[in-house]
């Protein structure tokens, strides 16, 4: 077993190619006005970057406050907005956008062989869409915040509270669009804008998981757009369509709701799926085990998806029978998510592996990933679910599934096309660092809040029985370890942009369309449109076409 | 590798050819669509209890139907847009049913 | 949807074209037909976005008229059928001009296309006036949802000549649901109008200029697709919220 595929060209002479869509054009407008793909990418990964520190720094506050069982460092109702806030950008700012707008829009064109997205000015309009919904939700902040939780739930949010809850949902409902957009894109490129040759089944599997994440975007985000605009109108005209006084129910909003936002999940994880398949193809030096199967559980997870959401709703009052359902139903989710990490399991078997840091990050996520989903299968099951729910255990399992699975995803993926991105090399230990870093604190934050959710310790409270204090303290200790793993990529990832190696067309050897052209891509991507003759992760191919070039691409 | 690249190949199996549709079609199917109004409000005047409406709905979604063939052209499309349109009322049918699981079995018979 | 402009697109050095080159193929597209087709498909999936949009109301209006049927019954009884009538004619007429209107595109006559545009743009002002009409009044009757809901007219209808049955106050109070996803509903309707009418004038300042008559439809085409996806909406709305329970 070898201990590293890494094959940067001579440090010597090697140099950044002339032309690039970095120095394409010059100047800010150049940027704001771009309808590169590559380059919104980059615009929104600076955005979200920002936004992800945002929220990191409401977590911090959380925990701690956690840290001692009196409310000492902040009010109640300070407390409230925290965690409200920290959800809303999280979820809506950060994890819905993360890999497919920034990953997703650099490498999914490139990875079909195409030019650009099918329509450059809409994937331009999606970022403007996304900053607009990112500044009403700093406005929502600065004019006071909102305390209803990310969920929004009726009546809380439309008779109980003054808060500016009008300027969140039309912060959500805008940023909403920017993502059915990615995704509409998405879906048209990936069907009409395939080189030739570039069958359904030679496409890398990160172009499956997007297409799956896309088809939910597009059919699940709009009915969150209605059900805000329809709390909205609640709350200014008061109508009563959720308002039980006058006849509406508040449940319907629960239903409206969830059936966006339980698809929205796999909205954010399904990317990071793809990132790990091409992660751990490459770095076990193997196509990876059953592509198809692979292929079609990210398209049955966007399926059955759409039939699972009420098991958020099992102690709110819906009816016990349609309970049972859905409960049942949730158990099917788990038939695809194991295909994945079994698969997974299976490429590593007899691969040459090496540990280079997107591994590394890839690993965690297979581990992470997997004790994120069994617990949800413990909550999808009717009689846990009563004892678990609201509680510190299902905390701590959307943590393990949105931190531990996509967030370390998400990292592996930016380490794993940093090289393609920048045209350099980020340091190697310093980021090994950070992953294990990161690994450590993750483990260390969120497995103390399994057991006290176990034990009955309520989420959404800012002050707790003493006897829950050592767990606590144990969790925010983790999250300061985790803090310092997430801050270390910033800074040596902006250090490599001037510093870095220079990192060659295909440092890692792999056999992505993306990695056969120079780093970074030209403008439009190809000289010439190429024409795709062999399978995905065929790395016979590789060596055959590497032997007989002399220099790469 | 781009003289096997012919760029007229790149259209996908998903792919039909354009079709005009002229003006004589739209008429008829303009006054298909008045007629269907027509009998959408005599029907509801007519008491036909339970089935009063179903048969609404029944027309309404006929008329849909013929707008999204010849109007908006499904007929002449794609698979791929045919495809498209069935998902989207098919996704819509998934809120409803799963929903209404919740709804009908809250008191059986007394929703 | 992603309207080409003039391409104003810079050619890499050694790039050639194998085919004819026409205004509004852009550059990342290998074909003009690959980009009509994929603008088509967008427009699509687009309007699949809007499906799920109004499908969310119109489940919450299948739960509560099941729930409150007396009520919705009366309230709906409130509307006027040969309005509600009209507009759908009037309705279905705007969308039969604008079929038209993207085979005059297609044919590339250009006065025709411009006045097929024009009629559509009226028969949807046509339609806009009758719904003021429709809302004054339900202002006047204090009939929209809020503060100054009136159930009066349906607790004691003969008071205000109405032959309709008087509902107890528990289930008169439940008209407000309806005229709740009444407005919601008509409303979020009516401001996909008037956003389709903003757009008609776009498209007619651009139809005059002669963009349109020379092959190139897609945004037409795409347009007349939105505008019958407002139709259809409309063409459920009807039946749905005029004609409950009308017969004797």
């Amino acid at each position: 077993m070898s201990t590293t595929i890494v094959r940067l060209p001579d440090q010597a002479t090697a140099q950044m190619p002339k032309r690039s869509y970095l120095n394409n054009e010059h100047g800010l407008l150049s940027w704001l006005l771009t309808g590169d793909h590559k380059r919104i990418a980059i615009l929104y990964l600076i955005s979200i970057s920002f936004f992800f520190l945002l929220g990191g720094i409401f977590a911090g506050l959380i925990r701690l406050e956690l840290l001692t069982p009196q409310p000492d460092l902040m009010a109640s109702d300070t407390y409230n907005k925290m965690f409200t806030m920290h959800g809303v950008v999280m979820i809506f700012l950060f994890l819905v956008p993360s890999v497919p707008a920034t990953l997703g829009n650099f490498l999914i064109p490139i990875m079909i062989g195409a030019k650009d997205l099918a329509f450059p000015k809409i994937n331009l309009l999606s970022w403007y869409l996304y900053m607009v919904g990112g500044v009403l939700t700093l406005a929502a902040l600065v004019l006071g915040g909102v305390d209803t939780g990310w969920t929004f739930t009726t009546p809380l949010s439309t008779h109980y509270l003054n808060t500016n809850v009008v300027t969140a949902a039309t912060a959500i409902f805008i940023a909403g669009f920017a993502s059915i957009f990615t995704g509409l894109n998405f879906i048209v490129t990936i069907h009409r804008m395939r080189a030739p040759g570039m069958t359904w089944f030679r496409m890398p599997l990160f172009v499956w998981a997007n297409y799956a994440a896309s088809i939910l975007m597009v059919l699940g985000t709009p009915v969150l757009a209605i059900t805000l605009v329809l709390v909205a109108l609640e709350r200014t005209i008061g109508i009563g369509v959720f308002d039980p006084t006058k006849g509406g129910d508040p449940l319907l909003f629960q239903h409206l709701f969830w059936f966006y936002s339980h698809p929205a999940v796999y909205i954010m994880i399904l990317p990071g799926m793809g990132v790990i398949s091409e992660v751990i193809s490459t770095f076990s030096r193997k196509r990876v085990f059953g592509y198809t199967a692979v292929a079609f559980s990210s398209v049955a997870i966007a399926l059955f998806g759409f039939f699972v959401w009420a098991h958020h709703m099992f102690i709110m009052g819906v009816s016990n029978y349609s309970a049972l359902v859905f409960s049942l139903l949730t158990m099917l989710v788990a038939v695809p998510s194991a295909i994945k990490v079994f698969n997974w399991s299976f490429t590593l078997q007899k691969g040459s592996i090496t540990f280079e840091t997107p591994m590394l990050y890839a690993f965690a996520f297979i581990g992470l990933f997997t004790i994120g989903g069994m617990t949800g299968v413990f909550l999808g099951s009717l009689g846990m679910d009563i004892h678990l729910t609201e509680t510190y255990f299902i905390v701590a399992h959307f943590h393990f599934v949105m931190v531990g699975g996509m967030l370390m995803a998400f990292l592996a993926g930016i380490h794993f096309w940093w090289p393609k991105m920048t045209g350099r090399m980020y340091p190697e230990s310093f980021s090994k660092l950070s992953a294990v870093t990161s690994f450590i604190g993750f483990n260390l934050t969120f497995m103390p809040q399994f057991v006290l959710g176990y034990l009955g310790m309520p989420r959404r409270y800012h002050a707790y029985p003493a006897e829950y204090q050592v767990l606590n303290v144990l969790s925010t200790a983790g999250a300061t370890v985790l803090g310092i793993g997430f801050l270390l990529p910033l800074l040596y990832l902006g250090w490599s942009l001037k510093y870095g190696k220079i990192a060659g067309n295909n440092p890692w050897q792999a056999t992505g369309l993306e990695w056969q052209i120079q780093s970074p891509p030209l403008t439009e991507n190809f000289t010439e449109i190429p024409v795709i003759d062999y399978e995905a992760y065929d790395y016979e191919w590789l060596a055959h076409k590497t032997e007989q070039e002399v220099t790469v691409g | 590798m781009s003289e096997h690249h012919d760029p007229s190949n790149v259209t996908n199996p998903e792919h039909a050819e354009h079709h005009i549709v002229g003006p004589k079609t739209y008429i008829i199917i303009f006054a298909t669509l008045l007629t269907f109004t027509g009998l959408t409000v005599a029907a509801a005047f007519v008491n036909l209890g339970i089935f009063n409406p179903i048969v609404a709905l029944l027309i309404a979604s006929i008329k849909a139907v013929i707008v999204m063939l010849f109007f908006m052209h499904v007929y002449y499309q794609s698979k791929l847009v045919k495809m498209t349109v069935v998902a989207g009322f098919f996704t819509f049918l998934i809120l409803i049913t799963m929903t209404l699981t919740d709804y009908i079995s809250r008191a059986w018979g007394m929703w | 949807m992603d309207n080409a402009l003039a391409a104003n697109h810079t050619h890499e050095a050694g790039e050639t074209h194998e085919h004819v080159f026409v205004p509004q193929h852009r550059h990342h597209f290998e074909t003009e037909q690959q980009q009509r087709e994929a603008g088509t498909f967008g427009m699509w999936l687009f309007l699949l976005t809007e499906i799920m949009f109004f499908g969310g109301m119109f489940f919450a209006y299948l739960l509560y008229r099941n729930w409150y049927n007396p009520a919705f019954v009366a309230a709906s009884n409130q509307l006027s059928i040969p309005l509600g009538a009209f507009n759908t004619a009037v309705l279905i007429g705007s969308g039969f001009f604008m079929a038209l209107a993207v085979w005059a595109a297609e044919v590339r006559k250009k006065s025709l296309l411009v006045l097929f545009l024009a009629i559509t743009t009226l028969l949807g002002f046509t339609f806009l006036g009758v719904k003021y009409v429709e809302y004054h009044e339900k202002w006047e009757k204090h009939h929209i949802p809020g503060e100054h809901f009136d159930v009066s007219e349906f607790v004691n209808p003969k008071a205000f000549g109405l032959k309709e049955t008087p509902l107890a106050p528990d289930m008169a109070a439940k008209t407000q649901v309806f005229f709740s996803l009444y407005f919601a509903m008509t409303g979020m309707h009516a401001l996909h109008m008037i956003i389709g009418i903003v757009l008609l004038f776009w498209l007619m300042y651009r139809s005059q200029r002669g963009d349109f008559s020379s092959g190139y439809v897609a945004p037409i085409e795409n347009f007349g697709l939105y505008w019958h996806f407002v139709d259809i909406v409309w063409i459920f709305l009807f039946p749905l919220l005029y004609l409950i329970n009308r017969h004797p």
